[in-house]
């Protein structure tokens, strides 16, 4: 499965100017995307997760975002050196984006057909005829019934689940290399969201694409993740497989996202985990480890210096102190190691 | 067994014109327990949301019947009226538009008392309104502040400040925590749950988030195109669904477990699947310990083996 990287984010910076000073929303984040996987990236809004896919995009506007340091290498280029001009080029074409609501992205005044077939004729020499047929290949592929009546309908004449099949097909359209889903399933019923997720895993198997799955909702992350990266206060505090993640994970906060959502053989008299507090403000971020003031297991050095990114196990890091060698040994919660012991068989 | 605090009986609500009617609530019956969580679930469009304005008069009803602790709401005096609009209240699911940007915290909270000229005192007021802050997690300092200065999960905090502020029977909370963060969400429900068992109130929760609301909840609804297909006993409905709805909805559910995952098998729900005839009647039929589930007669035995 680990292949060669097709994105490799290398200690990405992105500042924001704003009056009350400069915001660091993404601080020192570096990951690598492998082809044909979905990483999967979780944390609550105002971690910067949805800001750090932005940039590979280069979507954010400057002023007031601020590329303050770090590269993406898409292939043996660094995106973050292209040109307006050349990213437009790249943008639907071999990176494309899956927004959180269909009907914003989608434009009202313009039939389906002609949308999905726009970002062909833009990227490739196509003529009209051979882009209408592949539109309605497109079509069937994210699971449209009767395509060649919907492709001369307007966006208002779909439901919102059919929307974001749409947005889906037109994101697929130029057969991009790299996929961001920015919450797409978000806006959209269980049955739905089931729906899209399955189209997804479908059109992933067919075609190799890797898929950056940006969400909070962990569910979905199990269901669709090969590899989980957790983000808070603008860095990744840990990333490993999916199975690394949810069976055994290192990161206080990482256990403290895992025991705050009751899964449906939760216990109704227990009262559901909380994390205490609130994320700190980045226009100051904190010293040390930006999740020590929330940490009931913090230790002092968690409040004077920021810990390095320690391997627990092979393409397995977190960014906690406590996997320090000479840190001392903290009690992992029981709803933990439950997890571990259910799945690994055998104490830790 | 003590009396429910809300009876509906077949309420209906329709909208539009004759050439073009929708029947977001099409005869739905259930009652709500003091002290009791229902849970009602369903996809967007199914009317839980039309349910539960229409219960609290923001919408007309079209027919059938409300009861609120007793009475009904349709032939309440002047002064009973004001009753039930102190005791009935709501919270909703956006709480950066249910809040006034215009307003403090203090006013948003004292305007109630306002229209129901209640702790006229200045310094019996401020007592209370800070009483209320506090009963939600929030100080005192908070008071003079704007719904902006807050984050989403105080904002929903102040909602709920507002809807308690009358001692109410019952809260209508729809989708309360759909707009809030999975580690904010828990913190909001630990504290319903509180206030719940310290003030013995009751709460008809609507989402469509099904974990949490079993977790919730100790009776579910289930919805869908204006009906209720099954409501029964939160875990009996989970463990042991009847209706094909339900059990479609259930499997739609992504569970935070990758191995569990890696099995769950989705099964669709096509209302054709039934085969009804036009003869059959349908209707909530009991299978047992309070769990109803909307069928033929057929079904019912055939379900009931």
């Amino acid at each position: 499965m680990m292949n060669e990287p097709i994105l490799q984010m290398k200690n990405l910076e992105v500042d924001f100017k704003t009056y009350a000073g400069t915001v660091k929303a993404v601080r020192n984040v570096s990951f690598d995307v492998y082809k044909g996987e979905t990483l999967a990236i979780v944390g609550e809004s105002g971690s910067g997760k949805s800001v750090t896919n932005q940039a590979i995009m280069k979507l954010l506007p400057q002023p007031p975002a601020i590329y303050a340091g770090g590269e993406i290498l898409f292939g043996e280029t660094n995106l973050l050196e292209k040109s307006e001009k050349q990213m437009e080029k790249i943008r639907g074409n071999e990176i494309s984006m899956i927004f959180q609501d269909p009907m914003t992205s989608l434009n009202p005044t313009m039939k389906i057909g002609k949308q999905i077939t726009e970002v062909m004729r833009k990227h490739t020499k196509i003529s009209l005829g051979d882009a209408k047929k592949r539109a309605l290949e497109l079509m069937q592929l994210v699971g449209i019934p009767s395509p060649e009546n919907r492709l001369n309908q307007y966006p208002h004449e779909f439901s919102g689940g059919m929307r974001q099949r749409v947005v889906i097909a037109i994101a697929l359209a130029a057969d991009p290399k790299l996929l961001i889903a920015d919450e797409p399933t978000t806006a959209l019923d269980v049955t739905i969201q089931a729906q899209i997720l399955e189209v997804m895993k479908d059109i992933q198997k067919h075609s190799q694409t890797s898929i950056i799955f940006i969400t909070h909702d962990l569910g979905v992350v199990a269901n669709v993740a090969d590899r989980v990266a957790v983000m808070y206060a603008g860095e990744i505090v840990e990333i490993g497989t999916v199975d690394d993640i949810f069976y055994n994970p290192q990161h206080p906060y990482t256990w403290g996202l895992l025991g705050s959502m009751p899964d449906m053989n939760a216990d109704k008299k227990e009262e559901l985990r909380t994390i205490p507090g609130s994320p700190p403000n980045l226009v100051h971020p904190p010293a040390g480890d930006a999740f020590a003031a929330r940490n009931p297991h913090a230790m002092k050095i968690d409040f004077e210096k920021s810990p390095p990114m320690f391997e627990v196990a092979e393409n397995h890091y977190a960014k906690t102190w406590r996997l320090h060698p000479d840190a001392p040994r903290t009690q992992i919660p029981e709803v933990i190691r439950n997890r571990y012991i259910q799945y690994n068989g055998g104490d830790q | 067994m003590a009396e429910p605090i809300l009876t509906v009986n077949n309420l209906k609500k329709h909208f539009g014109s004759k050439n073009n009617l929708v029947k977001a609530v099409d005869d739905v019956s259930f009652h709500v327990m003091p002290g009791e969580t229902l849970g009602l679930v369903g996809e967007s469009g199914c009317g839980k949301s039309t349910t539960g304005r229409t219960i609290i008069n923001l919408y007309d009803k079209t027919g059938g019947e409300i009861l609120f602790d007793g009475k009904n709401n349709d032939s309440l005096s002047k002064k009973e009226q004001k009753q039930f609009h102190q005791k009935l209240q709501m919270i909703f699911q956006d709480p950066y538009a249910s809040l006034n940007p215009r307003m403090t915290v203090f006013e948003i909270l004292e305007e109630g008392y306002d229209i129901h000229k209640l702790y006229k005192k200045k310094k019996e007021r401020r007592q209370k309104i800070y009483e209320l802050l506090e009963s939600v997690g929030l100080n005192r300092e908070h008071a003079n502040r704007y719904p902006h200065e807050f984050s989403g999960g105080q904002r929903q905090r102040i909602g709920i400040a507002r809807a308690l502020s009358f001692d109410p029977k019952l809260i209508i909370a729809d989708e309360p925590i759909s707009a809030l963060d999975v580690s904010i969400q828990a913190q909001v429900v630990n504290m319903m749950k509180n206030i719940q068992r310290e003030r013995g109130l009751a709460y008809l929760f609507i989402a469509h988030d099904l974990s949490m609301v079993k977790y919730i909840s100790d009776r579910i609804a289930v919805m869908y195109k204006g009906k209720i297909m099954e409501i029964g006993d939160a875990s009996d409905l989970y463990d042991r669904p009847f209706h094909p709805y339900t059990k479609s909805l259930l499997s739609a559910v992504p569970q935070p477990d990758p191995h569990s995952e890696k099995e769950r098998r989705r099964v669709g729900y096509d209302e054709s699947m039934h085969g009804y005839n036009e003869d059959e009647e349908l209707k909530l039929r009991d299978f047992g310990n309070s769990h109803l589930v909307y069928c033929s007669q057929k079904e019912y035995e055939s379900w009931t083996v």
